[in-house]
């Protein structure tokens, strides 16, 4: 196993600092927008966003997490069903813009099951995707982010680890991981 | 990663402590999707439910057709006393001719004990026992055991009366299994002759007089009097069952401490349980009636997610 380190803890603070800005050139005073964290890695994700944009505009921009599991498409394809995790969504959507938020965008299948999921809480404005990693030229559907934090070339057999360290790491760090032959 | 170590939901003696834990876990998740603006998943869209009723039933009903159709299943339904069963079908015929339509999953009521699990053992569909005769009725036991964790947190250590017709009752048993093997203590209590002979072997406590059953409790499980399953008399009437199995506020009041009062309903007012207790804030029975439904979506859930890929 090949271990590439990604992203390190100076880059990781630097790059979520560069979304907020992003987003702030994008919606101003935030006013009518909601953030939505997907479950289970994107939320601490969207955690970070929501305190250095809440430090920054002094405001409380709300933020919910959504879980995904029972709108996925490979339900009964799977050799294991997958756990669900929590969803908490204080709002309604209806008429709100939405920045999904998620840590790595790979196939595109979870973020088109969020947004079939999303709109069990209303029918939104418009829905923007943010994501910390995008991987090129893994998509299976025509899903593209709004906001990237940093977009890397993988092979398919390749797997992206965030390690954050709200989960017990040492420190914020992204890698790449490779098994290698034999 | 989790699955349950059965295909059919038959009765709470045959599953795990970890089942048992996983239908919570997952039902939490349901609960919040049942309280959302719109209260539906598309989990199941493929999978074809029927519902087949050879008792009557209304709560127990409803909320699976609920469970099933939040999670998007098709769903058909089946009642004895409008089908051919009248004419002489057997069972099985009758189950394998609704299967022959293309049913993925079967959730029965029967007044026969053991005939979910007879069916299992002939055909390929998942099975879930909605009460077989006086043997179990597990999805009641999990609703009830869950709405015991939601309001005390766990289940574990608490002390549980299950005060009524214990021995014509599916819901007495499959409780008594679950809280055991959630690690509750567990109480029967009623007329001498509504206790069967050999309950203490299952690890319960037996008690005459539903006042020390009451004193020793935190929660009390009341259940009503079947008398539709009685073909001889096992007290002398109502009335008097009332009088001194009949649950009401000066009673509970008398006890002087907090105590939580359960019921898989139909109630029959004024014999097991007084409208000054139903109605009153012990009460969580229709907390048990909403857990009821997200209970059967876990349940449903976990059941069909075996890997059957299209083809």
């Amino acid at each position: 196993m090949q271990k590439k380190l990604l992203l390190d803890n100076q880059l990781f603070d630097i790059t979520i600092h560069r979304l907020c800005h992003q987003l702030i050139e994008n919606h101003g005073n935030f006013e009518n927008v909601v953030m939505i964290g997907l479950q289970p890695r994107g939320i601490f994700l969207a955690d970070r966003i929501k305190k250095s944009l809440d430090e920054i505009l002094k405001m409380d921009i709300p933020l919910g997490f959504l879980d995904i599991t029972f709108y996925r498409d490979d339900f009964r394809r799977r050799d294991k069903p997958i756990r669900a995790n929590a969803t908490h969504m204080p709002f309604i959507i209806e008429d709100k813009k939405v920045i999904l938020i998620d840590d790595v965008l790979f196939t595109g299948r979870s973020v088109r099951a969020a947004m079939d999921a999303m709109t069990a809480f209303g029918r939104p404005l418009l829905v923007e995707l943010l994501v910390l990693i995008e991987r090129k030229y893994t998509r299976q559907l025509p899903i593209h982010p709004t906001y990237i934090g940093k977009s890397v070339n993988t092979m398919q057999s390749q797997r992206v680890e965030v390690e954050w360290k709200e989960q017990g790491a040492k420190n914020d760090h992204i890698w790449l991981i490779s098994k290698t032959e034999g | 990663m989790a699955s349950l170590s059965v295909n059919h939901l038959l009765g709470i003696k045959n599953i795990t402590r970890k089942d048992i834990d996983l239908i919570f876990e997952t039902a939490d998740y349901f609960k919040e999707v049942i309280n959302r603006p719109i209260k539906k998943v598309p989990s199941l869209r493929d999978i074809t439910i029927a519902n087949v009723f050879f008792e009557n039933s209304t709560r127990t009903r409803l909320s699976f057709e609920l469970a099933e159709k939040r999670l998007s299943a098709d769903v058909v339904n089946f009642s004895s006393s409008s089908s051919s069963v009248k004419k002489g079908e057997t069972l099985l015929d009758t189950i394998n001719n609704i299967l022959a339509m293309k049913v993925d999953m079967i959730v029965m009521r029967h007044s026969s004990p053991g005939a979910p699990h007879f069916l299992s053992k002939h055909i390929k569909a998942n099975i879930i026992n909605a009460g077989d005769g006086t043997h179990e009725h597990p999805t009641q036991a999990l609703l009830d055991t869950y709405s015991i964790r939601e309001k005390y947190g766990t289940v574990e250590g608490k002390k549980v009366a299950i005060i009524g017709d214990i021995m014509h009752s599916r819901v007495a048993i499959s409780n008594i299994y679950a809280l055991k093997k959630l690690g509750a203590e567990v109480m029967v209590c009623g007329p001498n002759t509504l206790i069967p002979k050999f309950i203490g072997n299952l690890g319960v406590k037996v008690e005459l007089d539903v006042k020390k059953a009451l004193e020793w409790c935190e929660i009390a499980n009341v259940l009503r009097i079947q008398l539709e399953r009685q073909q001889i008399k096992y007290f002398p009437s109502l009335r008097e069952y009332a009088i001194y199995y009949g649950i009401n506020k000066a009673l509970i009041d008398k006890l002087n401490k907090p105590i939580t009062i359960m019921h898989p309903g139909p109630i029959n007012r004024g014999v097991e349980l007084n409208s000054d207790v139903a109605d009153s804030d012990a009460a969580i029975i229709l907390h048990q009636v909403e857990n009821g439904v997200a209970i059967r979506m876990a349940v449903l859930y976990l059941l069909a997610s075996e890997k059957t890929p299209l083809s």
